[in-house]
């Protein structure tokens, strides 16, 4: 049975099964590796991708289910420049501030900060920290990934108050 | 044989129904407990499923004459977003908020926490004490099923393999309070050891008293025991040690990885002490 | 004293804590970041196969045989036992104990023990192939209690003074038996290797590891190969915290067995659930104190016993017990000490290494001890410690007189000072004291200190002789070569960060040599918070030699002439070897003499909010003051006590693991949790400076020491908000609701319950989503 579905802006046309997970399509038949499985149980967070717009667990996705959706992953997040690739803002916040450490969690925790930042919430300590409660990391103690997507958040806000 | 189980994915409820009538399938909604399952290693494999996930006559949120009705795929971010919901049901909201976090509030369903039966759903000692009704329906038609009834034993539900839950109800309750409290190991991300719901009306007595708990029991549980200790009493400290007494005395928690039945038994009390007689102040 | 004062304190929720600072940002963050990083799980072999282990499921017993289901076909798949392994069925470490395969007619010492490996071209013929493998066991009586363990893998006696004599002058003597259970290290990727055969005969492995030379003699004693016919290159890690120091070598191996019988990549990704159930954890340990002090407040006396499980074989367990024993006084100057300890084993996993590596078990109870004892004395928390930390010049237990760079009073005052701690205790006591029956929360505040020794312990230093390497490449480039690995700590951007400023080049300039033990020398372990002290400490030394040595031959400065030095003089390369630092002696013997060349400092000052009706505890803040000699990076360094705090704070309250039967019941991440972004405190850092004078740089060490005060801290706040001590770990809901409500408490921590007389049942499979 073929399932079509868009990938980070690309149409994917894919026969696997139906109960394949999510995240063995993107990362074995796709091979975009970005996004990480952590337990494939649902519990931490690191294979999050946003399924049209919403972040959402790949290891708990069947592929049965992402017929005419609109899949976006850590890959899809980095602009492609005229010089090449270059850091988007969320990104390039969490290099400055320290937010990634083994980067394992880092591809997952990232999806959750861009759906976040899609939110328009208001980038409170709180707010952000039950944006990432579904996203565990073991190294930071969360500080600096919650700095990262405040930074992240204050400067697209300056970026959507300048447009 | 490969990990994965054939699916089929009907476009209608009426296919559905049909497709169930041949065969029994594991229906997949959201995918947060099948999905687990599929080695094997937690829960049985499913053999094959039917997949719920484009059945929208399953979804949304309702009022229909005097009962609230939220479509089986219904999701827990639904809930925390319909205003129906936090109007009429701050329960069931809180009860979904407390649910995995983000992620699984995008694709786990009130349909999949019914039907997964699990001791320790949280939205089903809600359901039990806002006396909601599950509609489940096949090829033969629909019939009801009152939530006190739903959960006869350990992961059973009252409905037959080649049926499926159609719809959630719940009595629109004017004038009833409800309260809702979850005891689990951290904040997100965590399987409840005591899941505590009640409901009443009344200002002087206590009137329709509805005290459920889950992670408890085999089930979640109605415990009938101290619903009676406070049902027609007036609404003091006192009904309300009477209550705590006899739900102590009622329920028989277990010891398991999460937790004791020492904690268990003495946490519930104390939970439903605190909820009933925060509600004394207040009045 | 200390000989620096503190010189940077940094605001700790500054919006962008890099704003001004001139760091260099982390090397190998971008790649990160895009998700371009290659995990072991990343890489792709082409033809690869898929190798999985079976697994005792007795927790002792002698294994009669391994039956294969006739009426699967086993020609469709490879499978390993212990006689297909061509050197010593032994993964290399301390002691030659713990076998690579378990032999037929050989012992099994825990549940989870290997015993045969199986490789099939596709995982759905791998998982229905082990599902066929049986084995045949006679079980033998279990050991699960180490109190009544008679097998002793290490022990240690150690003090000075006469304990006896003092602790009958003492005016108080508190007693206290603490135990700790396990905790896991919970890295978010699990352990992975890949085995490539080699036409020459040899094995390539590809791996998460933490100490590729561990790999790499591993291989050499199971594979019966020589050095050049091994090759270990680390994969990018996703975090280890001592979780990936040992076990990596026993799955290389059944990796690289696998990969030599079929002649293909072999692939061995665990699970989250086998390497839960397999892998290793902290120490569960059982403390005794006694301590004497005067009524103004001075500790004359010490008598300690602490006993490690260590779990079924010895593993590192040693010389976490010998960290453990030497760090057991906590960081106060006494006279009169005695500790005697031991680690034995029991038929439970192994336990290692993780962070911390035995302080953190041994502080704990020396720092409940502190607790108790201030209130027994009427003396404040701070105010005692004040009264007995360790100043220049101190004696410890191992007779080590400690030099000028201790800032054990510094991290005191600076920690107690930013959390407000005497005007917050004076708060939560006088709402203790107003405290109605029915109220619902209650908050409290806990102080903790701790000391840890940097780098390795004793001699272990100067035994391994590490080299580390820089060179001027013939490609032009300046090359840094150690097998020191990056786990998300730093390595990669403090080493060229060091170099870069040691040469006063470009940091873009310098590189890193990938960790690939056929071209890295081995620069030791990548554990013990030795990696920024002593290995950049080499590199530093290095660096100083190129420098002179390329300035000596053009007579221009280092930045302005190396790359003509390249182009006329070829590669130059310097290989630079630990020596000793200056005067620094220890007799493995008597266990006497400088335990470590240097002691980082931590206090830590911890608030929470305890649930009177669920003892459920929130942890609201913790301040942290650290000292970690000169601060290299401080994004990284503050990262690190970020992060080690956490930890701490999810061991003090929520990690526990249960066993039954010997197996660890919470052996998945449903059932084992640890803190999420909600559960994590406020986290404020003070970093303070007592540079370390021996080490070129004046770095001490980072990644252990915040772990060592977080636990006592907060079981302090507890005490201080609900008034009961709780002395074993984790203070779990559970154990502060039987000491304030008098139900029944929960069994000791991580100790196994048997089937046969217990009522904990397996772990349901529940789950609360749809």
């Amino acid at each position: 049975m073929t399932t079509n579905l868009t990938v980070n802006g690309a149409p994917v046309e894919t026969e696997a099964p139906g109960m394949r997970r999510l995240i063995d399509l993107l990362r074995e038949d796709l091979g975009l590796t970005g996004t990480k499985e952590g337990c494939g149980e649902g519990e931490c967070g690191a294979c999050t991708v946003l399924l049209d717009g919403a972040p959402v667990l790949s290891c708990l996705v069947p592929v049965c289910q992402v017929g005419g959706t609109d899949v976006r992953t850590v890959e899809g997040l980095t602009p492609v420049a005229p010089g090449g690739v270059t850091l988007g803002v969320l990104q390039q916040a969490f290099l400055e501030t320290g937010g990634a450490q083994c980067g394992i969690c880092t591809p997952g925790m990232l999806m959750a900060g861009e759906a976040f930042l899609a939110s328009g919430l208001e980038p409170t300590d709180d707010a952000i920290r039950e944006a990432i409660a579904g996203n565990l990391c073991r190294c930071t103690g969360y500080t600096k990934i919650i700095d990262a997507i405040r930074l992240a958040s204050e400067r697209e806000g300056v970026r959507r108050g300048a447009a | 044989m490969p990990v994965e189980p054939p699916v089929v994915s009907p476009a209608s409820l009426t296919d559905a129904f049909a497709i169930l009538r041949e065969q029994p399938h594991r229906p997949v909604a959201g995918g947060t407990d099948l999905l687990v399952q599929l080695t094997g290693e937690i829960g049985p494999a499913p053999d094959r499923v039917i997949d719920l996930w484009r059945l929208d006559e399953l979804r949304g949120v309702g009022v229909h004459g005097d009962a609230i009705e939220l479509g089986a795929l219904t999701t827990y971010t639904d809930i925390r977003r319909s205003p129906i919901c936090r109007e009429h049901l701050p329960a069931l909201v809180e009860a979904a908020a407390t649910i995995g976090a983000t992620q699984i509030q995008n694709r786990g369903t009130i349909g999949g926490n019914v039907m997964n039966a699990s001791p320790a759903g949280d939205t089903l000692p809600v359901l039990l004490a806002l006396d909601a009704v599950l509609v489940v329906g096949g090829a033969d038609g629909e019939r009801e099923v009152a939530a006190a009834e739903f959960w006869p034993a350990y992961r059973r539900t009252a409905a037959r393999p080649d049926e499926l839950l159609l719809r959630v109800r719940v009595p629109l309750g004017a004038g009833r309070e409800q309260r809702f409290r979850k005891v689990g190991t951290r904040r997100a991300q965590a399987i409840s050891k005591v899941v505590v719901a009640a409901a009443w009306r009344g200002t002087d007595t206590w009137q329709d008293v509805r005290l459920a708990l889950g992670s408890v029991a085999a089930t979640p549980v109605r415990v009938r025991e101290a619903e009676a200790a406070l049902e027609g009493r007036p609404r003091t400290l006192g009904s309300v040690e009477a209550a705590v007494d006899a739900l102590g005395a009622a329920i028989n928690p277990i010891d398991d990885v999460r937790s004791t039945a020492a904690y268990r038994r003495e946490a519930a009390r104390r939970v439903v002490r605190r909820l009933l007689a925060e509600s004394l102040e207040h009045a | 004293m200390t000989i620096e004062t503190p010189a940077r304190a940094i605001p700790a929720r500054s919006p962008a804590p890099t704003r001004g600072v001139a760091v260099p940002l982390r090397r190998e963050g971008p790649a990160k970041l895009t998700g371009t990083a290659l995990y072991t799980d990343d890489l792709v072999f082409p033809g690869a196969w898929y190798g999985a282990t079976i697994r005792s499921t007795d927790a002792h017993a002698t294994l009669l045989g391994i039956d294969l289901d006739p009426g699967f076909p086993w020609d469709r798949v490879v499978v390993v036992t212990a006689d297909d392994i061509p050197g010593k069925n032994v993964v290399a470490s301390i002691a030659a104990d713990q076998p690579i395969l378990v032999p037929v007619g050989g012992e099994i010492r825990h549940q989870a023990e290997p015993v045969a490996l199986i490789a099939a071209p596709d995982r759905d013929t791998l998982r229905e192939a082990k599902r066929r493998v049986t084995l045949r066991t006679q079980p033998l009586p279990p050991v699960y209690d180490p109190l009544e363990s008679e097998i002793v893998f290490a022990h240690y006696d150690l003090g000075r003074g006469d304990v006896d004599a003092a602790l009958a002058t003492a005016d108080v003597v508190v007693e206290g038996t603490y135990r700790v259970g396990h905790q896991e290290q919970l890295y978010i990727e699990n352990n992975a290797m890949i085995a490539l055969p080699r036409d020459d005969g040899g094995i390539t492995v590809h791996g998460s590891l933490q100490c590729p030379y561990y790999v790499h003699r591993a291989l050499i004693a199971g594979m019966a190969l020589d050095d050049a016919h091994v090759q270990v290159v680390q994969a990018e890690t996703g975090g280890g915290f001592g979780g990936k120091e040992e076990y990596p070598s026993m799955i290389a191996l059944h990796a690289a067995l696998l990969a030599r019988r079929t002649g293909k990549p072999v692939r061995m990704i665990y699970d989250r659930h086998e390497d839960l159930s397999a892998t290793t954890k902290r120490h569960p340990a059982v403390i005794r104190h006694r301590t004497g002090l005067t009524r103004d407040g001075r500790i004359i006396a010490q008598d300690i016993d602490l006993v490690l499980d260590g779990g079924a074989y010895t593993t590192l367990t040693p010389v976490v017990l010998s960290r453990a024993t030497i760090h057991a006084g906590g960081p106060y100057d006494v006279a009169n000490v005695r500790i005697r300890s031991r680690a034995v084993m029991t038929n439970t996993p192994p336990n290692g290494a993780f962070r911390g590596f035995g302080a953190p078990q041994s502080e704990f109870a020396a720092e409940m001890q502190v607790n108790r004892a201030a209130e027994r004395l009427g003396i404040s928390p701070l105010e005692l410690r004040r009264r007995n930390v360790y100043r220049a010049g101190g004696t410890t237990p191992t007779q080590q007189v400690l030099g000028v760079d201790v800032a054990g009073l510094d991290v005191l005052e600076r920690a107690a000072e930013a959390s407000g701690f005497e005007r917050t205790r004076e708060q939560t006591a006088s709402a203790r004291a107003a405290r109605r029956p029915g109220a619902r929360t209650a908050r409290g505040i806990g102080l903790a200190l701790a000391w840890h020794g940097a780098g390795f312990t004793g001699s272990g230093e100067e035994k391994m002789g590490s080299v580390a390497s820089l060179e001027i490449t013939g490609d032009g480039e300046i090359r840094i070569l150690t097998a020191s690995t990056e786990m998300g700590q730093g390595t990669k951007t403090i080493f060229p960060q060091l170099v870069a400023a040691e040469l006063e080049i470009a940091y873009e300039d310098v590189v890193m040599a990938p960790q690939d033990t056929s071209f890295v020398p081995d620069s030791g372990p990548t554990v013990a918070s030795r990696t920024a002290m002593v290995v950049g400490g080499l590199l530093v030394h290095a660096a100083r030699r190129l420098r002179a040595e390329v300035e000596g031959r053009t007579g221009r400065p280092f930045g302005l002439s190396w790359r003509d030095d390249a182009r006329e003089h070829g590669p130059t390369r310097i290989d630079e070897q630990f020596l000793p630092y200056p005067g620094r002696h220890f007799d493995d013997d008597t266990y006497t003499g400088d335990a470590y060349p240097s002691f980082g400092w931590a206090a830590a000052v911890a608030e929470v909010e305890v649930d009177l009706d669920t003892a459920e505890v929130a942890v609201l803040r913790v301040v942290a003051a650290d000292d970690v000699g000169r601060v290299i990076h401080p994004v990284l360094c503050e990262g690190q006590v970020e992060g080690g705090t956490l930890q701490a704070v999810g061991y003090a309250t929520i990690e526990e693991i249960k066993l039954l039967d010997g197996r660890y019941l919470n052996d998945r991440l449903q059932t084992y949790l640890i803190p999420t972004s909600l559960d994590a405190p406020r986290l404020e850092t003070i970093l303070v400076e007592a540079r370390f004078e021996d080490a070129p740089h004046g770095a001490k060490g980072v990644g252990e020491l915040p772990m060592d005060v977080g636990a006592p801290a907060v079981v302090a706040a507890i005490h201080d908000a609900v008034g009961a001590w709780i002395h074993d770990l984790p203070a779990t809901p559970e154990r502060i609701l039987a000491a304030i409500a008098g139900i029944e408490p929960p069994g000791p921590p991580g100790v196994s319950a048997v089937s046969s007389r217990s009522d904990v049942v397996p772990p349901q499979p529940t789950s609360d989503a749809a």
